[in-house]
């Protein structure tokens, strides 16, 4: 499959995916990140199920805008294992996007010390080093 | 209303916090033996069982353990909340017992988390060999159980100027405690300063923010009232017990600067018939330092957002106005992969009058709050020495 230039490269675990999530993933190979909204009741959720949590509705792919803020974040300096050993300190956080969803992920391009809560930041995607065909959205400072 | 009352008769601890010799089930076997012959009863009286492991290998499930412990129970509990999984399974032992299921339950857990694994809880990824389900998002990420807990402190500190000094007041009452237990893993007395001078782990949690980890093991004995008359101990009564679940997995954690605790604190208080001011001592999961004070304010011993002030003045400890993890805690005595089964005994213990230098002057009420996960699943049984 043809590698988008634009993406990071970053090591992480190989995801297993589910019925569920594959098309998340696969919609990151395309740049675009992709949140659950149901077809009944309009609720929004993340991470994807296939059906919506609040009412059963069928759900439907709504692509995010990819801005988002910091809800809350820490900097992982302590890891005892592969492949993030090598790679702290690194900032885990959880970002609130406008679209009603909160979403756990890896804030990159900036020094740990430059998160703070409120930070505006802005999707980006990276294709993991263990199978570039696997792409995982990340954020960065707006 | 039930016509047979349940009450704790037994308690009993394995050998910690370092036990090469013992397995993890052989820990949960040790510990219900000590704990029936605390209670003057043997395994033949036992015909229900609550248990589960936190291994991933092969005791994890209730009738593994039930059989390996010898036991062949008529009522079986396998309920896994993580850490306060004795605190949700308590209730329905003593249901079980009230409505005759079964006459006697024993509640047992062991680990070797440290001889085996020889690991640092929370130092590595979460589920490490596990990348998909519900733990999928936090793996990919390299989330940490310790960052999982940091994240819930940054957020608490951002919305209500928590600080690192009133965290660390947590660990250093803790350790007041540990240096009576001969036992603990970790007894020499640390001050502020020593807690934000320990190495930072997940911003802004340090290594005294974190607990210890053991081996160990635990288990009680429930009888009915009826043949606790028989026995030489005197009963403790299970006054409250209630559960709440808000998640599991912390990226699903709704508010990261509460959890499900008021939710089951107000209904374990309400069936007690006593407020919070009504209690005379509490062990409160310690995992780290944010979840006691999280539960603190969840139980409504102070309000939302003003844990802070309430242990820093050292409240928690020795001779303080809420004596808390009054054998040392996870924090410094013993953390063996999930702590639930302790908070219970060491409850008993107080009420009993067995506390050695640590005993609270005429306990009479005592909290076990078990938080389970990622401040996930909250359970909380409040005992009592006196008969309803």
């Amino acid at each position: 499959m043809k590698q988008d230039p634009a993406f990071l490269t970053i090591d992480r675990p190989l995801p297993e995916l589910a019925p569920e999530t594959a098309e998340f993933f696969r919609a990151c190979l395309r740049g675009e990140l992709l949140i659950e909204e149901c077809t009944a009741c309009g609720a929004r959720q993340h991470y994807p199920r296939g059906q919506c949590i609040r009412c059963g509705g069928e759900t439907r792919w709504k692509r995010a805008r990819g801005e988002g803020t910091v809800h809350t974040f820490t900097v992982i300096h302590f890891n005892v294992q592969e492949p993030f050993v090598s790679q702290t300190p690194y900032v885990v956080a959880m970002i609130d996007l406008p679209e009603g969803v909160r979403m756990l992920t890896n804030i990159v391009g900036c020094s740990p010390e430059a998160v703070q809560i409120g930070m505006p930041v802005r999707v980006a995607f990276a294709a993991l080093k263990a199978d570039p065909a696997i792409v995982i959205p990340v954020w960065k400072p707006a | 209303m039930a016509a047979r009352t349940a009450v704790i008769v037994g308690a009993g601890l394995s050998d910690y916090p370092r036990a090469p010799h013992l397995s993890a089930p052989g820990h949960a076997l040790q510990a219900m033996h000590r704990a029936l012959a605390d209670a003057g009863l043997s395994v033949a009286d036992v015909d229900g069982f609550c248990g589960v492991g936190t291994q991933g290998f092969y005791y994890d499930d209730v009738l593994s353990l039930a059989e390996f412990l010898g036991l062949k129970p008529r009522y079986v509990n396998g309920t896994m909340t993580g850490g306060s999984s004795p605190e949700f399974m308590i209730r329905d032992a003593v249901a079980a017992v009230e409505r005759g299921a079964c006459e006697t339950v024993v509640i047992a857990y062991g680990s070797d988390l440290l001889s085996n694994k020889n690991l640092f809880l929370g130092s590595g990824s979460i589920r490490k060999n596990r990348h998909g389900g519900v733990f999928l998002w936090d793996s990919l990420y390299g989330q940490t159980i310790i960052g999982a807990y940091a994240m819930a402190a940054r957020r608490h500190m951002h919305e209500f100027g928590t600080t690192p000094e009133q965290l660390a007041a947590i660990t250093v009452a803790s350790r007041q405690f540990a240096a009576m237990n001969p036992n603990a893993m970790a007894r020499k007395p640390v001050t502020i300063e020593d807690v934000l001078a320990s190495r930072l782990l997940a911003d802004p949690l340090r290594a005294l923010d974190c607990c210890v980890v053991s081996d160990g093991g635990g288990a009680l004995v429930i009888t009915t009232l009826e043949r606790a008359r028989d026995l030489a101990v005197k009963p403790v009564f299970v006054a409250g017990s209630a559960g709440a679940v808000s998640h599991w997995g912390v990226n699903q954690m709704p508010d990261f600067s509460t959890t499900a605790a008021p939710i089951a604190a107000l209904e374990a208080f309400g069936q007690a018939g006593v407020t919070p001011a009504g209690v005379d001592v509490v062990q409160i999961y310690d995992s780290f330092t944010i979840t006691v004070l999280l539960m603190l304010e969840g139980l409504g011993f102070c309000g939302r957002g003003e844990g802070g002030p309430f242990v820093a003045d050292g409240k928690l400890g020795l001779g303080g106005a809420l004596p808390c993890n009054t054998d040392g805690g996870a924090l410094s005595s013993s953390h063996p992969g999930m702590r639930g089964v302790f908070l219970l005994i060491e409850a008993v213990r107080q009420l009993r009058g067995q506390a050695g230098d640590a005993q609270v002057p005429g306990a009479r009420t005592a909290l076990a709050c078990g938080a389970g996960g990622f401040l996930s699943a909250i359970g909380v049984t409040i005992l009592t020495n006196q008969q309803p």
